[in-house]
């Protein structure tokens, strides 16, 4: 004997629920790391094959949650109690609700195995950029083998062009990754682990380490700017030069001695103005004073540390302190003041230097574009 | 075990008919297979990959480690002329068989402290390279549950001395003689991969 | 066949045993009652649930703002290793161990375990166990490496101090505790059934706590050799996990999950044993499929030993192993389903009560079902590649261990209190801490499947403002302290049910299986006469139990004698712990002669005096 339904208005509770925490869910945004906004080959596949998932979990969230809902509103219990068949099992019912979930899972199956072996094999593409990155407590070191260049926690790549990034890591497990990039993948010490991406568009994406990697494992961020062949050429040919104020841009020779009756050379000029040359010359002062080129190396100087990151070009970067601080000189003169009160745990010590000297630092590191 | 308390576990009548201390028994042993599986796991996934010496095949005295291994698996066989005896109250026999398994299980780790130490002697310690510390640990492991194995039967042994363990202690017997069988087992395996597959 | 209300001989049970709770302090010390045991399991554990419980709190406080500075990475990092530890360990395995103790020997009609005095010890070491791991806090801070300690951030080198040293031996500890607990329910549950009471005649939730022992005793020795390598890593200074020295970093993993994935079927599977017996009772229908339900239950355990990678999707495993891993983990899915499904058939065509274990009990399904569908999207290796620490994993382990596990102990702790106390908890209260808990935990988890895939990485102390996560934290911390406050009401039910509940009688809900034909709570002894079972639903039977199991006049069972040596020997592996992680080979020693005296001293007492 069927029992009428109760009206709908017993069922409000739960509806208010689901529609409750779903449509909040949404909020927030917009999401530049977001997964769900992929930009790149690796990223699109792994996004259609997790809508094909989603679809799928959908209609089983549906019908399952539905049918669960219907036999409690269905079968409670009226006035009295009523007389109940006890039914022990049914074994054709058995197997279809073993075979129906074996199916669907079947269905995405086949779509994840074929993205397993499209993005767990090394890429054949032949022009592929090769990038080498490390992971360290709490900063990434990138570089590029192809063209010579060593740079820290922002990766720049041509649009357009595979990107073949071996990774591995030099102290502890860290994990790479850039959600709009595609999936992420571990950085081991001891292992060499690989992953490849196509960005399909031009612009600045966040990244961030994924695999807890001690006390500032939140603060280990990177930024991937993708840009068109021919500024990614730029910002390369720029990163090959040594710093600034050495290289071409060293200050001219001194005067030589010259014999009898030659005449004295033309005196070069020298290719910086006075001002920009002062702050280099007193920033490498300071620089070579406050011990930082124990661990850090500004290419064309004496600094050559590789404990830390290259400074060589740090006045360029978008950011500082491995994504965590927009490049301004005052977020540098905090860092320079106290890294550890920015980056808890921070292996670079306090060194305890005076605002004069920091001052310097602060205008020399800015300037080293 | 105190007569009293065996003869009431004896009362208890069980569904399988199994007493329940044997079947405690081999469930454990189900999970110290786990156990040494894991180490065995990690002495074969680190086999070869130590970065400096010494190395396995310069170390490992075959013709040694057979004789221990012998000794081992006689102690096996001096177990179950223990439980036999044991089982049929002959307690002169029992006293003996139990003794002998104890002091043939004393004679083995006798040789495994030996090897130890000449391993030591020759420049192999416990950090000095993945072969040793997996080989220790390994070796070590099974090396302490054979030292366990000599206590419990020495104390079996004890008892018998004074008179407190007689037929009706059989189940007690059987289920040390379990152990120790399996203890002898895990050697076999361990003898055949670190020393027999080197 | 109706089911008519079983008709009990009331004449043995007037009244609510005195005797069955009595006693001082040292009784309750001694004791090595199983009731006891289990209702000292479920306190500690809820002490611990609402320790862990507030860990949680003080990190969703901190996640509520970007970049707030309420808390300090290095205390944060401490909360949320705790936070996992214990409440894996000291929050829901106890609490279903003290189900299996209270509730199994009952189920299958026998006096006690197999092996009292065993399950006294499994039980202060797990206390002793806890309280040792928690006191690091107090001497130099807690482990802060996650739950999950993977190497080689655990070394000396990279987590100096004694933090990893209270972890590595605490976990020891505990799994003492539990593989010694796990022994004794095999040797129960296979050699202590009622006359009659063949395995396919077992309730169900014994059939889990027996499938969920040998997942105990198979998976731990993984993570206890696991433990030990980084032990000797630690103290030795081997290099079982040190890259430099030809180590792998990755054989911690596979041996930690190797262990790890079982775990979280032991976590779960005596909650769906749970549900599998109030579900019919509520219903007033026997278990649909009882044989595809209990062969699900099996088959999850053993596959579940195959599926381990799968927390490994991003190491590199190669594409043969990410597929394998997908394949098994999809396969697990499949008899989880089949048990999902015998539920709602249960309920179907049935006459529900709708009382507060029933409510939790479907909420435990509609919970987990989601739960589980996120874990079929993990369990693409592809997909998971986006997913995999963050917090989209959070999402998915609350939704199985919260909506799921913690929701079918609640629907079993509604179930089981009045026989456990004699007194019915509240239906009113007990209908508000369901709806309000409900709504708090959806409102806390189900944003941060949103956070996971907008690129928030788990097992953070804070996140930068611009990135989209402000709105759905505060949204998960607001559910979060509604959550605690539901819980609080909880306790309230339970304190004022104590006092003012009404008894309960013997079988207030018409239950079918023989914890029922007794007292509520019951006498010492359990069964005055050993009954004697039928078929799978004793009590609905027709005409019932064939013996009275209260028969007054029938002799007074002798039951095991307390025994203290159990709290001795627990004392003493602590013992030895407290002076490895203190590094002072007397005190060890000392612990270990604590050990060897105990384990003499316990093996010759006899049972019973």
């Amino acid at each position: 004997m069927r029992h009428p339904w109760r009206p709908l208005k017993s069922a409000l509770p739960i509806f208010a629920i689901v529609a409750l925490t779903g449509l909040l869910s949404g909020c927030g945004g917009p999401f530049p790391q977001s997964a769900l906004r992929p930009a790149s080959d690796f990223a699109t596949s792994l996004d259609d094959l997790f809508r094909g998932i989603f679809f799928w979990a959908v209609i089983v969230f549906v019908l399952v949650e539905g049918a669960l809902l219907v036999a409690v509103f269905r079968f409670r219990d009226r006035e009295g109690k009523r007389d109940v068949k006890h039914v022990h099992g049914n074994t054709i019912l058995e197997i279809s609700w073993t075979l129906a979930p074996a199916l669907i899972l079947v269905l995405i199956a086949v779509p994840t195995i074929r993205t397993i072996w499209e993005v767990d094999r090394p890429t054949t593409d032949p022009d592929a950029l090769l990038i080498e990155a490390v992971g360290r407590q709490w900063w990434w070191e990138f570089r590029y083998p192809e063209f010579g260049i060593v740079t820290a926690n922002e990766i720049h790549v041509p649009v357009g062009r595979t990107i073949d990034i071996r990774l591995t890591s030099a102290d502890v497990i860290h994990s790479f990754w850039f959600p709009r990039a595609g999936g992420k993948r571990d950085v081991i010490p001891g292992h060499e682990n690989q992953l490849w991406f196509k960005m399909d568009s031009v612009g600045v994406f966040p990244g961030q380490c994924a695999e807890f990697c001690g006390m500032s494992h939140a603060l280990m961020k990177m930024e991937m700017v993708s840009e068109s062949a021919e500024d990614f050429e730029a910002w390369v040919a720029l990163q090959q030069q040594p710093a600034l104020g050495t290289g071409d841009t060293a200050p001219p020779a001194e005067p030589q001695e010259v014999g009898a009756g030659e005449e004295m050379p033309e005196p070069r000029a020298d290719p910086l103005d006075a001002e920009l040359r002062a702050v280099l010359d007193a920033g490498n002062q300071a620089f070579l004073g406050s011990g930082c080129i124990a661990c850090h190396r500004i290419e064309g100087t004496v600094a050559a540390g590789v404990l830390g990151p290259d400074l060589t070009h740090v006045g360029s970067r978008r950011k500082i302190a491995a994504g965590i601080l927009d490049n301004t000189p005052e977020n540098m003169a905090n860092w320079l003041r106290d890294p550890s009160a920015l980056k808890p745990g921070s292996l670079m010590p306090t060194l305890n230097l005076d605002e004069d000297t920091i001052r310097t630092l602060v205008a020399y590191l800015e300037s080293l574009k | 075990m105190s007569e009293t308390a065996a003869a009431s576990a004896e009362m208890h009548h069980t569904s399988t008919g199994l007493p329940n201390r044997k079947l405690l028994m081999w469930a454990f042993i189900g999970s110290e297979c786990m156990l040494f599986g894991s180490l065995i796991i990690t002495y074969l996934v680190y086999r070869g990959r130590s970065i400096v010496g010494p190395y396995p095949e310069e170390l490992l005295n075959i013709p040694f480690i057979t004789v221990t291994t012998f000794v081992l698996l006689m102690s096996s066989l001096t177990m179950v002329l223990a439980l036999a005896a044991v089982q049929r109250n002959d307690m002169r026999q029992g006293k003996l068989w139990l003794l002998m398994t104890a002091l043939l299980g004393l004679v083995f780790l006798s040789g495994q402290v030996y090897e130890f130490s000449h391993f030591v002697h020759e420049g192999l310690g416990l950090t000095t390279n993945l072969f040793g510390a997996s080989f220790f640990l390994l070796t070590g492991t099974h090396g302490a549950h054979v030292f366990v194995g000599v206590i419990w039967l020495t104390t079996l042994f004890v008892l018998a001395v004074r008179g407190k363990l007689t037929s009706a202690n059989a189940e007690t017997v059987e289920i040390t003689g379990l152990y120790w069988h399996f203890v002898d087992v895990v050697w076999i395996v361990l003898f055949t991969i670190i020393y027999l597959l080197v | 066949m109706s089911v008519t209300e079983a008709s009990h001989d009331t004449a043995g049970m007037t009244a609510v045993h005195e005797g069955t709770y009595s006693g001082g302090l040292w009784s309750w010390v001694t004791t090595v009652d199983h009731k006891r045991i289990g209702i000292m399991y479920a306190v500690f554990a809820f002490f611990f649930f609402l320790v862990g419980g507030l860990e949680a709190l003080l990190i969703r406080i901190q996640l509520g703002s970007p970049e707030s500075t309420l808390i300090d990475p290095d205390l944060y990092n401490q909360l949320f290793t705790m936070h996992g530890t214990t409440m894996v360990f000291l929050a829901v395995m106890p609490l279903s161990a003290a189900f299996f103790n209270f509730m199994v020997p009952l189920q299958i009609g026998a006096r006690d375990v197999a092996f009292p005095r065993l399950n006294a010890f499994s039980l202060w070491v797990f206390v002793f166990g806890a309280f040792f791991l928690n006191s690091s806090f107090l001497f130099g801070g807690a482990p802060d490496a996650g739950w999950f300690g993977y190497a080689n951030l655990t070394s000396t080198q990279y987590s100096p101090g004694v933090r990893i040293d209270f972890w590595v031996l605490g976990l020891q500890i505990l799994g003492v505790s539990s593989i010694a607990a796990a022994l004794n329910f095999i040797v129960t549950i296979i050699n202590l059934r009622a006359p009659g009471m063949s395995l396919m005649r077992m309730p169900l939730f014994t059939w889990m706590t027996f499938v969920t022992s040998f997942l105990l005793i198979l998976a731990f020795p993984a993570i206890t050799v696991g433990l030990v390598l980084l032990m000797f890593d630690r103290t030795f200074g081997t290099a079982f996990f040190n890259p430099a020295a030809g180590g792998d970093v990755l054989l911690w993993q596979h041996l930690f999950w190797i262990f790890g994935h079982p775990e979280v079927y032991i976590l779960l599977l005596p909650g769906l044993g749970i549900i599998s017996e109030v579900i019919p009772t509520f219903s007033r229908k026997p278990l649909f499929g009882y044989p595809f339900v209990v062969y699900s239950g099996i088959l999850i355990a053993f596959l579940g030993f195959g599926v381990w990678a799968h927390h490994m999707f991003a190491v590199g495993l190669g594409p043969i192993g990410n597929t394998v891993f997908s394949a098994t983990t999809m396969l697990i899915a499949i008899p989880t389903g089949v048990k999902i499904f015998n539920w709602i058939a249960t309920m179907w065509g049935g006459s529900l009560r709708l009382k507060t274990p029933l409510y939790f009990a479907v909420g435990f399904i509609a919970m987990f079902i989601i739960g589980g569908l996120s874990g079929v999207m993990h369990s693409s290796a592809a997909a998971d590649l986006q997913q995999t620490d963050s917090y989209f994993v959070v999402a998915h382990i609350h939704y199985v261990l919260f909506g799921g596990v913690i929701f079918a102990l609640f629907s079993g702790i509604y179930y089981w209190f009045p026989k456990i106390t004699g007194k019915m908890l509240s239906e009113r209260i007990g209908k508000a801490h369901f709806w309000l808990m409900l709504i708090a935990f959806n409102l806390t988890f189900f944003p941060q499947h949103y956070l996971g895939m907008h690129g928030m990485p788990r097992r953070t102390f804070t996140y930068q403002e611009g990135l989209g996560f402000e709105a759905m934290n505060l949204m998960s911390t607001i559910g979060s302290l509604v959550l605690g406050f539901s819980i609080l009401i909880f306790l309230w039910n339970v304190l004022h049910s104590l006092r003012k509940g009404e008894s309960a009688g013997p079988d207030p809900w018409g239950g079918a299986t023989l914890e029922w034909a007794i007292a509520s709570p019951p006498p010492h002894y359990n069964f005055r006469v050993e009954p004697a079972v039928h078929s799978r639903d004793p009590l609905w039977s027709e005409g019932g139990l064939d013996v009275d199991v209260n028969d007054p006049a029938a002799p007074e069972p002798h039951m095991p004698s307390p025994s203290l040596w159990p709290c001795i020997l627990a004392f003493g592996l602590v013992v030895v712990a407290i002076g490895a992680v203190a590094k002072t080979l007397p005190v060890v020693l000392a612990g270990a002669g604590v050990v060897v005296v105990a384990i003499y001293g316990w093996a010759f007492q006899p049972l019973e005096r």
